[in-house]
């Protein structure tokens, strides 16, 4: 299986967790957990809450390592931090004792490169995001879109060949949330980079997305159903939805997932037999 | 403003009452003979007549160096073990879980009690006051530091070492700043607590020093300079304080202060 064209391969994962209440039996979060990711495409995981979504993000990453199973990035075991890849997480991650523009830079700062040549890369990239004017502002002077505007500067301006988002927008309002998943788009089409992007939002998924990746409800989570969006690109996120395809895309792909959902919904609300 | 006058305002009237109630030429209340109001309290005139003296007489200078030069390399030592020894246990898991009930137990020792041995190990000159403030600032500074390190948030570190951040970067980019903010919430208990190791340790025994001043005046019954003496250690550790306060408000410019909005 080692495509060339194949940027990241996450091959049977499993982790298991020593769980705190019952000590003996460790909780398995992913249980033989495989995905591709083909250079250049958009695969967003889609899931139930509580599946194990971030845990695979996180073994992708290099944050984590699996209780067994293979990461391949370009065909080549991973060991450690993915050197290859952008992270960019749900909650803040930025450093609040850095203004915006050295946030950004930061990246390039940690692999060494001169000072000049970095500010200059993290003002053009502010300026991408639309934050050229806020380069001096510390994270709490910043709205949350703002802070996820140079976060997302913050990942790209170390050109990573793979992204992995986690729920990147879901603490943002609707509007918001849509008008920086278009410019995700536009900055994604402009050099295509392989992406995996984890949502729980089934449209969110399908409107960004070239494949989505439906995964089980946990514990021992899997991938139980993969689908092709055929949507043409250039896309806008808003309007795709009203489309007859979209419509067909997401009834199919609900109809996949409904069962996990309803499940997860069962083991949050009994959760003592759960487990 | 109203504030500020009513704060003058409080202050003379104190003053005020303070004078009346010791001045021999008023007829006491509660002492038979006039002369032990102010024996016992002191005379603000007189108070402020000691320290009129000491600063134009020039008598404090070499004492107050003394005291300010021991509270600010307590202050400093002690601050800088805090921070070093805060870094290592917050980030050496194992060497903290070995050495944590003696750190517990170092911290609730009455250290001041430590004042006399330090007198032999030390001898009476500054040394021993130096050893006593830093015993008193190290433990502060080091649990905020070690608080600081264990409370960075895991989402900042983990994108820092998605960054690219190697070890020592993670320690000078993420676990310092972050420690920082938890240290400079210490260093205002600490500063006032190296001025009290200084003078404790001159009170117990010295031969310079503000503390020493004081203990002269007590044994001779002059309540007046030791009133002095007090008011005068009161305004420079409101001083170290403040400066204190000042360098924080240039270093932490990136905290959000209460009041200030988060949004644009």
């Amino acid at each position: 299986m080692s495509d060339s064209a194949c940027s990241l391969e996450l091959d049977r994962i499993t982790c298991r967790f020593s769980s705190r209440d019952a000590p003996g039996t460790p909780y398995i979060a992913l249980a033989e957990a495989s995905l591709t990711v083909r250079t250049g495409e958009f695969v967003a995981v889609v899931g139930p809450t509580g599946c194990g979504k971030s845990t695979l993000l996180n073994v992708a990453a290099g944050l984590l390592a699996p209780s067994s199973g293979t990461v391949r990035v370009h065909g080549e075991a991973l060991i450690g931090i993915n050197r290859r890849s952008g992270y960019m997480f749900q909650a803040d991650a930025l450093m609040p004792w850095r203004s915006a523009l050295d946030n950004v830079t930061a990246g390039l700062e940690f692999r060494g490169m001169p000072r000049e040549e970095a500010r200059l890369r993290g003002h053009g990239w502010l300026q991408r995001v639309g934050l050229g004017g806020f380069a001096t502002r510390y994270p709490h002077q910043l709205s949350g879109g703002m802070r996820k505007r140079v976060a997302l500067a913050q990942m790209l301006v170390l050109d990573p060949e793979i992204l992995l988002m986690d729920e990147p927008f879901s603490a943002l309002d609707i509007q918001t949330r849509q008008l920086m998943e278009n410019e995700l788009l536009a900055l994604w089409s402009a050099n295509r980079k392989s992406v995996i992007f984890i949502t729980h939002d089934l449209e969110e998924a399908i409107s960004l997305a070239d494949r989505v990746v439906v995964l089980s409800a946990g514990p021992a989570t899997h991938p139980i159903g993969e689908f092709v969006i055929d949507l043409p690109r250039p896309r806008d996120v808003a309007e795709v939805r009203l489309t007859p395809r979209f419509v067909e895309l997401h009834t199919q792909i609900w109809h996949a997932m409904k069962g996990e959902v309803m499940k997860a919904y069962a083991a949050q609300y009994a959760p003592v037999d759960a487990r | 403003m109203k504030i500020r006058a009513a704060q003058l305002l409080l202050l003379f009237a104190f003053v005020l009452a303070w004078g009346l109630l010791t001045d021999p030429r008023v007829p006491g209340f509660y002492f038979d003979n006039p002369d032990k109001a102010a024996f016992f309290f002191g005379e603000p005139l007189k108070v402020l007549a000691r320290l009129a003296d000491w600063f134009v007489g020039g008598d404090i200078y070499p004492h107050l160096g003394v005291t300010l030069l021991e509270t600010l390399l307590a202050f400093v030592l002690g601050t800088a073990g805090g921070i070093a020894m805060g870094l290592w246990l917050g980030l050496a898991r194992t060497a903290a879980a070995i050495l944590d009930p003696y750190i517990k137990g170092l911290n609730a020792m009455p250290r001041v009690i430590l004042a006399p041995i330090f007198m032999v190990w030390f001898g009476l000159g500054m040394a021993s006051k130096v050893a006593l403030g830093i015993t008193l600032v190290f433990f502060i500074v080091f649990f905020n530091v070690y608080q600081g390190v264990r409370e960075v948030s895991p989402v900042v570190l983990a994108n820092a070492r998605m960054l690219g951040a190697g070890q020592r970067q993670l320690l000078r980019h993420v676990y310092m700043p972050s420690a920082l903010s938890w240290v400079f919430a210490s260093l205002h208990n600490s500063v006032g607590l190296a001025f009290v190791g200084a003078v404790v340790g001159e009170y117990l025994g010295s031969a310079e020093g503000v503390g020493y001043l004081i203990h002269q005046a007590e044994g001779v019954f002059d309540i007046n300079t030791v009133i002095a003496g007090i008011l005068l250690l009161t305004g420079f550790a409101l001083v170290l304080d403040a400066a204190v306060g000042w360098i924080e408000s240039r270093l932490m410019v990136w905290q959000p202060h209460t009041g200030e909005s988060s949004q644009l």
